[in-house]
């Protein structure tokens, strides 16, 4: 079953050790800056995890899809989305390896390489968050709000709450802007296009 | 003699970033307020724009380096920046070590914007501003006890549990030690720093719920009058996805400090909440 899964190399007669590309595991660790070989599947990680019942891999088991180079599984999880990076499982883990820093990575390569989000409407609610920054500076929460309910097709879903925070005025009708919006424009320069 | 004015007004930049600015407004009035009567003199960044916040770290790390690079390129120098949303804080902090080991990207900011961008500055959360410079301007400027109050301090994640763990400062106990000296007494065996949710809460919030309501449970068990919190996305995602009997108020950090500071624009804040808080207020009054 992991077969496949494995990635392939050239022979290892064929190349020397300095033009090798790196393996999936060696790309976590590095950009990570964390030790992924540590962990020997003590499952504190996955224990503590607040949010672990919404996972479809617990923490450990997202660890060793890397350690294993499965990173179609990895990639496409369903846990790496559903981190918040609470950071309750780095504290916990007893070899210091930083966990919310590794889905941190998975996250970003998954971004990068165009993968299938293992949770789309994660990915979706970012989008929305970006989409406000880039047109004001900063976030406006109705209009995240709204467009992204608009995406999910939930109109009515949590309308409630919705209403109840109108009702506070903890939702402005009118986003605040950066007045240097050029500035701000020019950031976003970088990433729409190498999202998509 | 003990007056307030005794203290030299201590200069500040201050960051309020976009919940403080808009849901959690009640949060930055009160800091503001506090701050005024501690002598701190906290001055907004001027055009200030979004940290990042955790959709751009997620999406694309350049974008995430340059909101939170340009905000410190418009920090002045000569003071400290300060932030309240702990994660404006990490972000603000996480951007300046990243600048500073890479001076060429820095290099390419400064010029595109014409701006140097401090690199060397403080980026302090206001509560090391308190423990700092204030524990004696605390005991001096107190005007309201806050004997009686029982409270759950509830961290959230960021200060409790900072990213990138040991090169971080922990903020643990500073919540109990601050509202202690103004007579509050915090009251063990709750959740204090279990995560609240973050963008779940907009996104799945069948998720959230179940942990809301089992932190909030946890300090209504506990006897506790109320949750303190000094994020305030905690305190929103509690108060908009609980759902259990349980009318425990959650408080700003900030409002507390400033209700014992003597503040009389109170109510403006707490209109703002979800669940009233001011029947604790009130007791706290009477019992006073």
């Amino acid at each position: 079953m992991g077969m496949q899964a494995l990635e392939k190399y050239p022979s290892p007669a064929a190349i020397t050790e300095a033009e090798r590309p790196l393996s999936f595991l060696e790309t976590v660790r590095e950009r990570s800056g964390t030790e992924i070989s540590r962990c020997y599947q003590c499952q504190a990680c996955g224990v503590g995890c607040p949010f672990v019942t919404a996972m479809d891999y617990r923490p450990n088991q997202v660890i060793r899809l890397v350690q294993f180079g499965m990173r179609q599984a990895a990639l496409q999880s369903k846990t790496i989305w559903v981190c918040v990076g609470c950071h309750t499982c780095s504290s916990n883990c007893p070899m210091d390896i930083d966990i919310a820093a590794i889905m941190d990575t998975l996250r970003l390569m998954s971004v990068e390489e165009g993968m299938p989000i293992g949770k789309p409407n994660i990915i979706d609610f970012h989008e929305e968050v970006l989409r406000s920054l880039e047109k004001y500076g900063r976030a406006h929460k109705l209009g995240i709000m709204l467009g992204y309910k608009k995406h999910q097709g939930g109109w009515l879903s949590d309308l409630d709450v919705g209403l109840r925070m109108l009702a506070k005025r903890k939702l402005e009708l009118f986003p605040s802007r950066v007045k240097a919006s050029q500035e701000i424009a020019e950031l976003f320069r970088c990433y729409w296009r190498n999202a998509s | 003699m003990t007056s307030k004015e005794n203290y030299r007004q201590l200069d500040f930049s201050y960051f309020p970033g976009c919940s403080l600015a808009t849901s959690a407004a009640e949060s930055n009035l009160s800091l503001m307020e506090a701050a005024k009567l501690l002598g701190f003199h906290l001055i907004e960044l001027e055009d200030w724009n979004c940290c990042g916040s955790s959709s751009a770290q997620t999406m694309c790390r350049n974008l995430a380096l340059g909101m939170a690079a340009r905000n410190l390129s418009l920090a002045p120098a000569h003071r400290p920046l300060v932030a309240m949303c702990p994660r404006c804080l990490h972000y603000l902090r996480s951007a300046q070590r990243c600048l500073k080991q890479d001076p060429f990207t820095r290099a390419e900011l400064e010029s595109r914007w014409g701006r140097p961008i401090n690199v060397d500055g403080e980026i302090i959360h206001f509560m090391e501003v308190l423990v700092r410079h204030g524990l004696d301007r605390l005991r001096v400027a107190a005007r309201r006890s806050l004997k009686g109050l029982k409270f759950v301090p509830y961290y959230g994640c960021t200060l409790f549990r900072p990213p990138r763990l040991k090169q971080e400062k922990y903020f643990q106990e500073e919540l109990e030690n601050i509202l202690v000296a103004l007579g509050a007494t915090p009251v063990p065996n709750a959740l204090t720093y279990r995560c609240c949710g973050s963008f779940l809460s907009a996104t799945d919030p069948e998720i959230v719920t179940p942990l809301v309501n089992e932190i909030i449970d946890s300090a209504d068990r506990s006897g506790a009058d109320c949750l303190i919190t000094t994020c305030a996305m905690c305190q929103l995602n509690l108060e908009i996805r609980r759902t259990g009997k349980s009318r425990l108020p959650i408080f700003h950090f900030s409002e507390i400090l400033a209700l014992a500071l003597g503040a009389e624009d109170y109510e403006k804040w707490f209109v703002r909440h979800i669940v009233d808080p001011r029947p604790v207020v009130h007791r706290l009054a009477l019992a006073a």
